[in-house]
């Protein structure tokens, strides 16, 4: 035709553009609308009394592509008639279906698709049952961008974010919450996880369990930065290219499309393919896989979120025309109401729906051709097409399929679901969240994977069974349903007397969780507290881990604390052992230096650690000698300082050797030899005699302990006699040296001289392992002499 | 029901869909294409040569009504379609006249078949001269120079018993054809109109912007910023600009104008009432004009214009002929606004928890209505392509460009 060609060039890349391919899964591979898609494929069933495909379809047409394959598996043919009829008059608009009998997964489908051959370039991998008005445009050209600079991105991801609150997520699609990370620079998908699937639906134990989440190392390396989102929403809008069918037909086992395929690609390194993700914001895009998330998503549509997919600007046929009046009262043509009729805020009324006196309608979508009695209340219900209701009903929160018909004064809890041509009697009560059909339960299902989606829907079996059923229902009826001999069939205190229907029972206790009913206040709160909980276990697990960092050292010791008390004793021992064959004359004293020393290195020890551990062995071999009073422990120590104290002395190269020693001293006493506490200075003073310690590192230990707690100062306290004569003895000492070491200059020059030098020696040290006490012990030292230089001078 | 030509038909379909998924926006841009498509039906349209301007009509009605179905809320599309109506029946009137001998003009272009620019000028000229004869007789009609009683008469009467006009016709093969070629002359006119709306409209500033005065508006019109840039050729003024909630078009025209050295403040729309005082003239553009003079805007404006009239301050609306609705508000079957998403005002999710009532309880809403409905009392001048006008002589435009006939396709 010539528009065709006309068409042709005002698109002049036409059907070669490689995004005008969307290929549309029909089909969600799993039982969240049972018993209702055992009759109806889901696609189909009324959104807003439009059938959800059209949304999904209208979406894809007036975004731009240009070429859809449905993937039709369960109820094909019903998926296929409709298609024919309705979308194949479109122009630039194709769409092609595909069936499939023996699909069970996503992963099939797409199998079979790469099968057929027909999908030519990038495309858009959807589900029949999403509600989007996003423009495809930029993440089209993202992805495309993406893909020229690197052939491995193969896919991009649409989410959404939402708020992080795990009772909104509840309340919004019925979902747990996810978590993502990516890469913030480039978008990229690191580590894809549903915390609903972690949780499990059992407890709630495992369920705070579920908030934890653990990240790779790898992860973090090679970025400067990764992302944790926890507050978004899967809009389940994939942009693929060619190769996400070739890697499924490759990974034959690959079922789910998030929980096989994503988490597949993540963990798979070899190919190194990478998914990037697209945030979109101010569009709305939501896919509708529970009972909730239809109800939710009914709601946006209701709300005009979806503008221009809302009833009565895309969907509205001149046939119908619906009008919107005030509050989002939406009527079609033809709506009959009794002048005393309510109805409410965010309603819709198809046309052919009559509604007798004094009933109240309110945020409910109620279909086409349906008659209401009086007295009605419906409230936040899905009424479809030609339901007809007894007076005095009560529906709330219920979903209510086409061709139902419920008696006078029948009442449906929140959360019933009536599928296709079930009779309710009369004045009986449908208890919450039952789901009753005219199609029996097949039992055997419940064993099997959730993956099996519509049961034998597929082989035909689920079509045929409910018109005969009804038929004879119906005959029965007729005769007022008085001896009927199908009656005994339905059980009456499952849909009361006269009526038809069994009940299903999905041996699920968390049946509100995607149901169409509000949450329970009950649950409401346990989810709140539950929250609560989480909150503060995660404030203690913060708290923990603040104090940690509180400090570079300390944290090293709370991580390493253990194993280096390990590591010293067992040095201590070894040195120890060593030790003693020495004192048993096993080996020789230089032996023992050596074998001290190659120890040292090999656990990376100084030598004031060396010096400790034999200063300890030491001690310890006098302390094992027979003896009652400390006197005898003394004379013992001294006798063991004496013959021993050479070695000892092997391992003091430095001051602050000699103060490790001396503190091990301390520690000894205090700890491990109680004994030694009394006698404590006099083996200093041994020590000093016997030239095992230095006057001056005695006098650096005194003067460091000077500002430490009073526990810690006893046994200065003890020794402080001591110490004062070495202090005297050493400032004469000092005295004298300059004045003979400098006799010409005089006792001044040569006391700046000093200074000078010790000044000189503290600045130009590069001994980073001075500790700061000790520096400051030295700085002392210079000050004490800048006030000799002051007295010299008076 | 009407056999329209299989080529028009994709077209028609093309831009329903286009119309329906709001691809195609702004009344003007609407107009054009809708006047490019129909001028595309006329011309395939094939005519029987005993039954001319009824089978047209027909087809014109049907395409019509399929149009403005697609896009209620765009009143310039069932404008355009109207006016084609109206074209259609005054060339067929004056087609009539031509076969009426007295009307020299007529015949000599009636036996020179080849020679178009004669052809076209002469029926032009009678075309517009049988405009004033299509009004229903007024007042105005009588003050106005009235050429030609007679032929005036003689039309009246040819459209009364528009049967018998078309037995006398029929038979003349070369009559459907002229018809049709006036008819889209016409509509070539129509557009080249169309095209200089903004210039024409831009041409009559410098009588209405003084110097030294400063206007206010809201929102951002294309025909509202040729305005003002026309204005700023021989004056120097000042433009207050309210941003326009919730789609901020007014932050748009602010850098435009400041583009344009013009000296521009830009306020918040609740600030409106605060500045009114110190403006001289409120000057906006509009997204149709009705039958009684009422106007409907984009939102916020009938806010502005209350705050215009406590201050007594002209409220002056922008607007084409394309944009004049033959509708009366009151009207149950005219749609007055659209209701878009309330992601423009607020992000979704802000409100999820109050939106589904988490426990069934009373939900939020947010509604976001596009455009305002302005009383004709309101509003002090329109000015359109044509000249100023009162609200109050809206009504004798409406009778002007529309036939009472077309008004309920």
């Amino acid at each position: 035709m010539c528009t065709r060609r006309q068409d042709e060039r005002f698109y002049p890349a036409g059907p070669e553009e490689p995004e005008g391919q969307a290929v549309l899964l029909a089909d969600s591979f799993a039982q969240q609308f049972r018993p209702i898609t055992d009759e109806r494929p889901k696609v189909l069933l009324p959104l807003v009394n439009v059938p959800m495909i059209d949304y999904t379809l209208e979406w894809l047409a007036s975004a731009g592509v240009e070429e859809v394959f449905v993937f039709c598996c369960a109820h094909a043919k019903q998926v296929t008639s409709y298609l024919e009829r309705e979308w194949t008059s479109q122009s630039n608009f194709t769409v092609t279906p595909i069936e499939s009998r023996d699909c069970v997964s996503a992963g099939d489908a797409l199998r079979v698709i790469d099968q057929r051959g027909v999908v030519r370039g990038d495309f858009i991998l959807i589900s029949g049952d999403t509600v989007s008005n996003m423009s495809l445009k930029e993440v089209l050209k993202e992805h495309q961008e993406r893909r020229r600079k690197d052939k491995l991105a193969v896919m991009t991801m649409v989410y959404r974010r939402c708020k992080p609150h795990p009772l909104i997520h509840q309340s919004r699609l019925g979902n747990e919450e996810l978590l993502l990370v990516t890469d913030p620079s480039t978008k990229q998908l690191l580590h894809y996880d549903s915390l609903k699937e972690a949780g499990g639906r059992e407890s709630t134990k495992q369920q705070t369990l579920a908030r934890q989440v653990v990240l790779e190392r790898s992860l973090l390396s090679h970025r400067p930065a990764v992302q944790l989102c926890s507050d978004v929403q899967d809009c389940h809008i994939d942009i693929c290219s060619p190769e996400v069918l070739l890697l499924f037909t490759d990974n034959f086992d690959y079922q789910h499309l998030r929980r096989d395929f994503v988490k597949g690609l993540l963990s798979d390194e070899i190919l190194g393919n990478k998914i990037h993700t697209y945030e979109i914001v101010g569009d709305y895009a939501a896919r509708i896989d529970n009972l909730r998330a239809y109800d939710v998503v009914s709601k946006d549509i209701i709300h005009r979120w979806t503008y221009p997919m809302v009833p009565d600007i895309r969907f509205a046929s001149p046939e119908t025309g619906i009008k919107i009046g005030r509050s989002n009262i939406y009527k079609e043509d033809g709506v009959v109401l009794a002048p005393s009729t309510i109805i409410g805020p965010s309603t819709v009324v198809g046309s052919g729906t009559s509604i007798s006196d004094k009933s109240i309608v309110k945020n409910s979508v109620i279909g086409r051709g349906c008659t209401i009695g009086s007295n009605v209340v419906i409230e936040g219900s899905h009424i479809w097409n030609n339901v007809t209701i007894g007076d005095n009903v009560q529906i709330r929160h219920a979903v209510v399929c086409d061709g139902v018909n419920l008696k006078a004064g029948a009442i449906l809890e929140p959360g019933v679901v009536l599928s296709f041509k079930v009779v309710i009697g009369e004045n009986f009560t449908v208890p919450a969240y039952s789901k009753i059909s005219l199609v029996l339960q097949r039992h055997e299902e419940d064993s099997s994977d959730e993956e099996l989606e519509y049961a034998e829907a597929a082989s035909g079996v689920a079509g045929s069974p409910p018109s005969p059923l009804y038929d004879r229902m119906s005959g029965s009826q007729a005769d007022d349903g008085d001896e009927a001999p199908e009656s005994p069939r339905w059980d009456p205190l499952e849909v009361g007397v006269g009526g038809a229907g069994c009940k299903w029972s999905t041996g699920q206790d968390d049946e509100w969780r995607h149901s169409v009913a509000p949450i329970p206040a009950e649950r409401v709160r346990e989810i709140v507290a539950r929250e609560e909980e989480a909150e503060l276990e995660d404030a203690a697990r913060d708290m923990i881990t603040s104090s940690r960092n509180d400090n570079v050292a300390e944290q090293l010791d709370d991580d390493e604390e253990a194993d280096e008390e390990d590591d010293s004793l067992f040095f201590d021992k070894e040195v120890e052992a060593f030790f003693r064959r020495a004192v048993t004359g096993e080996s020789s004293v230089e032996n023992v230096v050596l074998e001290v020393n190659s120890l040292k290195l090999a656990d990376d020890r100084s030598f004031s650690d060396c010096a400790g551990a034999m200063f300890r062995a030491l001690l310890n071999l006098a302390a094992q000698e027979p003896q009652t009073t400390s006197g005898e422990l003394l004379q013992n120590t001294r006798q063991i300082v004496v013959q021993w104290g050479s070695l000892l002395r092997r391992f003091l190269k430095h001051q602050d050797d000699e103060m490790e020693v001396l503190l091990v001293f301390e520690e000894i006493c205090t700890e491990d030899n109680k004994e030694y506490a009394p006698i404590f200075a006099s083996v200093l003073q041994e020590l000093y005699d016997k030239d095992v310690i230095s006057e001056e590192a005695i006098i650096a230990w005194a003067s460091e302990k000077q500002h430490a707690d009073e526990s810690d100062k006893i046994f200065v306290k003890q020794c402080e006699k001591f110490i004062q004569w070495l202090q005297e003895a050493s400032e004469e000492e000092e005295e004298d040296e300059d004045e003979a070491a400098y006799p010409e200059y005089g006792s001044v020059a040569s006391a700046t001289r000093c200074v000078a030098k010790s000044m000189d020696a503290l600045i130009s040290s590069d001994r980073t392992d001075l500790s700061l006490p000790v520096q400051i012990a030295q700085m002392r030292d210079i000050l004490q002499l800048c006030s000799h230089l002051s007295t010299y001078e008076e | 029901m009407v056999a329209t030509m299989p080529d028009v038909q994709p077209l028609v379909d093309e831009f329903c869909t286009k119309l329906n998924r709001r691809q195609v926006e702004g009344s003007l841009d609407t107009a054009k294409l809708a006047l490019v498509l129909l001028r595309q039906v006329i011309s395939a349209q094939r005519i029987p040569p005993n039954a001319s301007a009824a089978v047209l009509i027909d087809a014109i009605k049907a395409v019509g009504v399929r149009m403005i179905a697609a896009n209620l809320i765009e009143l310039a599309v069932g404008n355009i379609v109207r006016r084609v109506l109206h074209i259609i029946r005054e060339e067929d009137a004056s087609l009539a006249i031509t076969v009426v001998p007295g009307v020299n003009v007529a015949v000599d272009s009636d036996d020179e078949d080849n020679s178009d620019i004669r052809e076209q000028s002469s029926s032009h000229a009678v075309a517009a001269a049988n405009r004033n004869v299509l009004r229903a007789p007024s007042l105005h009609n009588l003050l106005e120079s009235n050429p030609n009683p007679v032929k005036a008469d003689v039309t009246v009467a040819s459209t009364g018993d528009s049967a018998d006009t078309k037995s006398r016709s029929g038979d003349k093969n070369s009559r459907s054809w002229k018809l049709k070629h006036n008819v889209i002359e016409s509509i070539n006119i129509m557009l080249d109109e169309l095209q200089d709306y903004h210039s024409q409209v831009a041409e009559q500033a410098l009588e209405h912007i003084h110097q030294n005065e400063v206007i206010l508006t809201l929102g951002r019109s294309r025909t509202l910023l040729h305005f003002l840039l026309g204005a700023k050729k021989k004056r120097s003024f000042q433009v207050v600009v309210a941003e326009g909630s919730p789609r901020y078009q007014g932050h748009k025209l602010a850098k435009e104008l400041t583009a344009e050295n013009l000296s521009t403040t830009l306020i918040t729309d609740s600030a409106v009432f605060a500045m009114i005082s110190r403006v001289n003239m409120v000057i906006v553009g509009a997204h149709a004009v009705m039958a009684n003079g009422g106007v409907l805007a984009p939102v916020g404006l009938h806010m502005v214009a209350l705050a215009a009239k406590r201050h007594a301050v002209p409220f002056v609306v922008l607007t084409g002929l394309h944009k004049l609705c033959p509708l009366y508000p009151h009207n149950p079957f005219t749609l007055l606004n659209d209701m878009k998403s309330p992601s423009e005002i607020l992000d979704f999710g802000e409100l999820s928890g109050c939106l589904n009532g988490v426990t069934g309880g009373p939900e939020s809403h947010v509604f976001n209505p596009t455009f305002d409905y302005i009383p004709p009392e309101l509003v002090s001048l329109f000015i359109t392509d044509t000249g100023g006008h009162n609200p109050s002589y809206v009504y004798r435009l409406v009778a002007e460009f529309y036939s009472p006939e077309d008004i309920v396709l």
